[in-house]
């Protein structure tokens, strides 16, 4: 008999208190993005804790592989989607996820918005980007190519390790990149880069990890890669090439979703991802540059001869109708 | 209706497989417009991937098998050394560690600034050997598979009772004689079966094949599903080049299956190589010893290359992580959850197996069956994701099935290795046992706890062991789904790579590396024994 009392009261307890938290049940913001955003390293968990403080919500992260899993993601879930927001979209993917029409316009003044050309785009809202790069180990390397055609047409150019365009985000720049540089000559280019490619990996941690392993002098990677080996290692080792005739830029967006049941703090979410707090923390934590000039300077190990000075990169719409087809120019190039 | 009472269990493990495989396929294919095969099929590039997937798949079977062949018959003939539990255990750990860990510790030794081109330059030859190419994808498959099929060779050989071995003493037969009659005929009937997995696991291969062929001219199918389904949202692409890829393994299934024999029915105590006629010779001592010493060199160097870099990096840093342990303790109920499936559908159909075997003498029909519980590997995970995902999607189910579904994933992709290792010896002992149990009056659960249960143990044990430490390895399934913030160890470890945590990651894949070790030692201790 005591115990059935027991027993009721504890049901009766757990009833109550399910009750009382579904009564005070704060709203839930649902951001899709790529997992090494939200991983322990990446800005994830710092945006979490300060936009909680800031909203009176719950921020909940989906990691997702990366960004073309995300699209893919968005694609199968069309409307039904859970997501309010998608983040980490680049460039060679926005025009692929407005054509889903599931996106919302921002809505915002892009005024601080500090890239090279005027951003535009009503539905997507850059918060950083970045430069690819080849990567060298300084002790293996001392004169380093100086220019994109330098690397790929001198054949006493250095080895390299690449990513798939087919399966990796570098991977597609680097025909992109390619292509600013040479035009229609790309096929030429490559024939000739052919014998200099170590291997072509699936992706990025691929790549990177055998070049830190000493099978290649050289790596695609990213301009803000030295900062992070400085920043973290206190090493000058592994540095960048600097190429005069410019290096592909790579654009990450963040956008709503039109099915969002959260519409205006979706909106909020958006513009605090341009808000100093965020854009402070992205260039250690994400190894990417601010979208809006801050109010402090970048961190020291960001040197301001790895910037470049001329910057390349193709409208999202020219990639979207051009990509399937330059992969497959590739491919006949280097697949011998 | 009684061979329909032997029967049940496995025409449902049966229908269950061919709704998830097929499920899956049909699901993807419905989400997009339509293509058509024979448009996919007059592409040139599409032929040389499947041309170059089937002829890199068949090479690295033939050197993978028949090096274990040769091993396999080291190791039987010299059934005491010091190290040999050691050195079969260890042989346990590559199929299980994740891709790109395999990778590293390949390159580590065979490439460009590897150990044996540094040893090479010691002696004056200059960046001789190049790993990156066709020599590195049958490097990478031969360092999976030669481990997986000794293990699974291994208890055919095991399987020869004494007293042919007596017998073949006193008739004194030569080595060549007891591999033709003693040897060859215990093992002919688990080679096509063990064939069939390797060719399956070499012909779905992904990264290995991208990252160490050398360029895009090493593809395999899987990428180009990887490729349509990712990258070009071309689901019904994807879904044809699925079906592609399990029509071409299919076709491979059956014409092993014309292969597969009688099992023969022998079975005996455990043997002791002493009792074998042809093992004091001093060659034959001198050979066994080169082959199991090559063989065991090849593969502990990687797996020491990982370890080694493994202890040089903060290892306090990242054991003292949380979220390690969290991700372990995930990993763990996945690999428990997909074990207990797995052996469910396993038992399911090689119950049935033996029934068809014993009271319709369907062998054909009973090897139809194993052969489409091993055809799970021939669909890739990517698919079986998807698919799952779409369920799940339509249901409502997403964000408290997950768990589960990683684990159905993952019990259905290990299910090849626990039918492969489990079916020889529980049908063996069906057949030896068979008239015993009717004359006792043996049958159903008293029948597996007094004859069956005895013989199976240690293949299960090995089975379940192997499946739950592929399933805490993952093989990638776990990334397909979304993480939550829960992480599981191996996705952790993607985490780590894509971070340039680079050393940290190699402290984390010593620690997979070790816990799959221990599951693996643990389900031994608690079934083996």
């Amino acid at each position: 008999m005591k115990t059935l009392k027991l027993l009721t009261a504890l049901i009766y307890g757990v009833c109550l208190s399910t009750a009382g938290s579904a009564y005070a049940e704060t709203p839930t913001l649902t951001v899709y993005t790529y997992s090494s955003f939200t991983s322990e390293w990446g800005p994830g968990p710092l945006i979490k804790k300060a936009y909680e403080t800031r909203c009176q919500c719950n921020l909940k992260f989906v990691g997702l592989e990366d960004g073309a899993a995300l699209l893919s993601r968005l694609k199968l879930e069309g409307n039904r989607t859970s997501a309010d927001v998608v983040l980490g979209l680049d460039t060679s993917l926005i025009a692929e996820a407005q054509a889903t029409e599931l996106l919302a316009p921002h809505d915002l003044n892009t005024d601080d918005i500090n890239l090279a050309v005027t951003w535009s785009d009503p539905y997507s809202l850059p918060y950083d980007f970045g430069y690819f790069g080849f990567v060298y180990d300084s002790e293996k390397i001392q004169t380093p190519p100086k220019t994109l055609k330098d690397l790929m047409l001198n054949p006493d150019s250095p080895p390299v390790i690449i990513q798939d365009p087919r399966t990796s985000t570098p991977g597609l720049g680097l025909i992109l990149w390619a292509r600013k540089v040479f035009g229609d000559d790309d096929i030429n280019a490559w024939e000739k880069f052919a014998s200099k490619i170590v291997t072509v990996t699936k992706g990025w941690s691929e790549a990177y990890g055998l070049f830190l392993k000493g099978e290649a002098p050289m790596v695609l990677s990213y301009t803000t890669s030295p900062a992070y080996h400085r920043h973290i290692e206190n090493s000058e080792r592994y540095r960048v090439a600097m190429f005069d005739d410019g290096h592909y830029q790579q654009v990450e967006v963040v956008a709503r979703l039109a099915s969002s049941k959260n519409p205006t703090l979706a909106q909020d979410f958006l513009s605090f991802m341009l808000s100093d707090d965020v854009q402070k923390i992205l260039p250690t934590t994400n190894w990417m540059l601010p979208a809006v000039k801050t109010g402090q300077p970048l961190p020291e190990a960001f040197k301001e001869n790895e910037i470049p000075k001329v910057v390349l990169g193709f409208t999202p719409e020219e990639v979207s109708a051009n990509r399937k087809n330059w992969i497959k120019r590739w491919l006949g190039a280097v697949a011998k | 209706m009684r061979v329909l009472s032997g029967i049940w269990s496995g025409i449902a493990v049966v229908v269950f497989l061919l709704i998830v495989i097929g499920g899956s396929i049909t699901l993807t294919a419905m989400t997009s417009t339509s293509v058509s095969l024979s448009s996919a099929l007059a592409d040139p590039y599409l032929i040389g991937v499947i041309r170059f997937t089937i002829g890199q798949a068949v090479l690295s079977t033939v050197i993978s098998v028949s090096l274990a062949l040769i091993v396999t018959r080291a190791l039987a003939r010299r059934s005491k050394f010091p190290g040999r539990g050691l050195l079969i255990s260890l042989m346990g750990l590559p199929v299980v560690m994740p891709v790109i860990v395999a990778i590293f510790g390949i390159t580590a030794v065979f490439g460009k600034s590897g150990l044996l081109n540094q040893l090479l330059s010691l002696f004056g030859v200059e960046q001789s050997f190049t790993v990156y190419g066709l020599t590195g994808i049958l490097l990478a498959h031969t360092f999976f598979n030669l481990p997986l099929t000794i293990r699974l060779l291994l208890p055919a050989w095991e399987s020869i009772p004494r007293e042919n071995w007596r017998l073949a003493s006193m008739l004194g037969m030569s080595s060549r004689q007891l591999f033709r009659l003693l040897e060859w005929p215990s093992i002919s009937d688990r080679l096509p079966g063990i064939c069939l997995i390797v060719f399956l696991l070499c012909f779905t291969s992904f990264a290995v094949v991208l990252t160490l062929g050398g360029g895009p001219s090493a593809t395999t199918i899987e990428v180009a599903i990887y490729q349509a389904l990712r990258y070009d949202f071309e689901l019904s692409q994807a879904a044809l080049l699925a079906l592609l890829q399990l029509s071409l393994c299919t076709v491979a299934a059956l014409g092993l299956l014309k292969w597969f024999r009688v099992f023969a029915a022998t079975s005996g105590r455990k043997v002791d190589a002493r009792d074998r006629p042809d093992i004091h010779s001093t060659t034959g001592k001198a050979i066994d010893v080169f082959c199991i010493g090559i063989c065991a060199i090849f593969l502990l160097l990687p797996i020491a290359m990982i370890f080694y870099s493994g202890i040089r990096g903060p290892i306090y840093k990242v054991i003292s992580d949380p979220i390690l342990w969290l991700a372990s303790a995930r990993s763990l109920i996945i690999a428990i959850l997909a074990t207990v499936i797995s052996m469910l559908l396993a038992m399911g159909l090689i119950k049935s197996v033996r029934f068809l075997r014993e009271k319709t003498k369907q062998q054909k029909g009973a090897e139809l069956a194993l052969t489409i519980g091993s055809m799970t590997v021939a669909i890739p995970p990517m698919v079986i994701g998807t698919g799952f995902f779409l369920i799940a999607l339509r249901t409502h189910t997403l964000t408290h099935a997950t768990l589960i579904m990683i684990a159905l994933v993952n019990a259905v992709m290990v299910l090849p290795y626990l039918l492969r290792s489990i079916s020889p010896p529980y049908i063996q002992a069906g057949e030896q046992y068979y008239k015993l149990c009717r004359h006792l009056g043996l049958s159903g659960l008293q029948r597996f706890r007094l004859i069956d249960w005895p013989i199976i143990r240690k293949p299960t044990a090995f089975a379940v062991g192997l499946g739950g430490a592929l399933s805490f390895g993952d093989m990638g399934v776990a990334a397909l789904f979304d993480t939550d913030g829960q992480v599981t160890l191996p996705v952790m470890l993607y985490h780590q790579l894509g971070a340039y945590q680079f050393n940290e990651a190699s402290v984390t894949a010593v620690f997979l590396l070790l816990l799959c070790v221990s599951f693996f030692w643990a389900i031994n201790q608690i079934i083996g024994r």
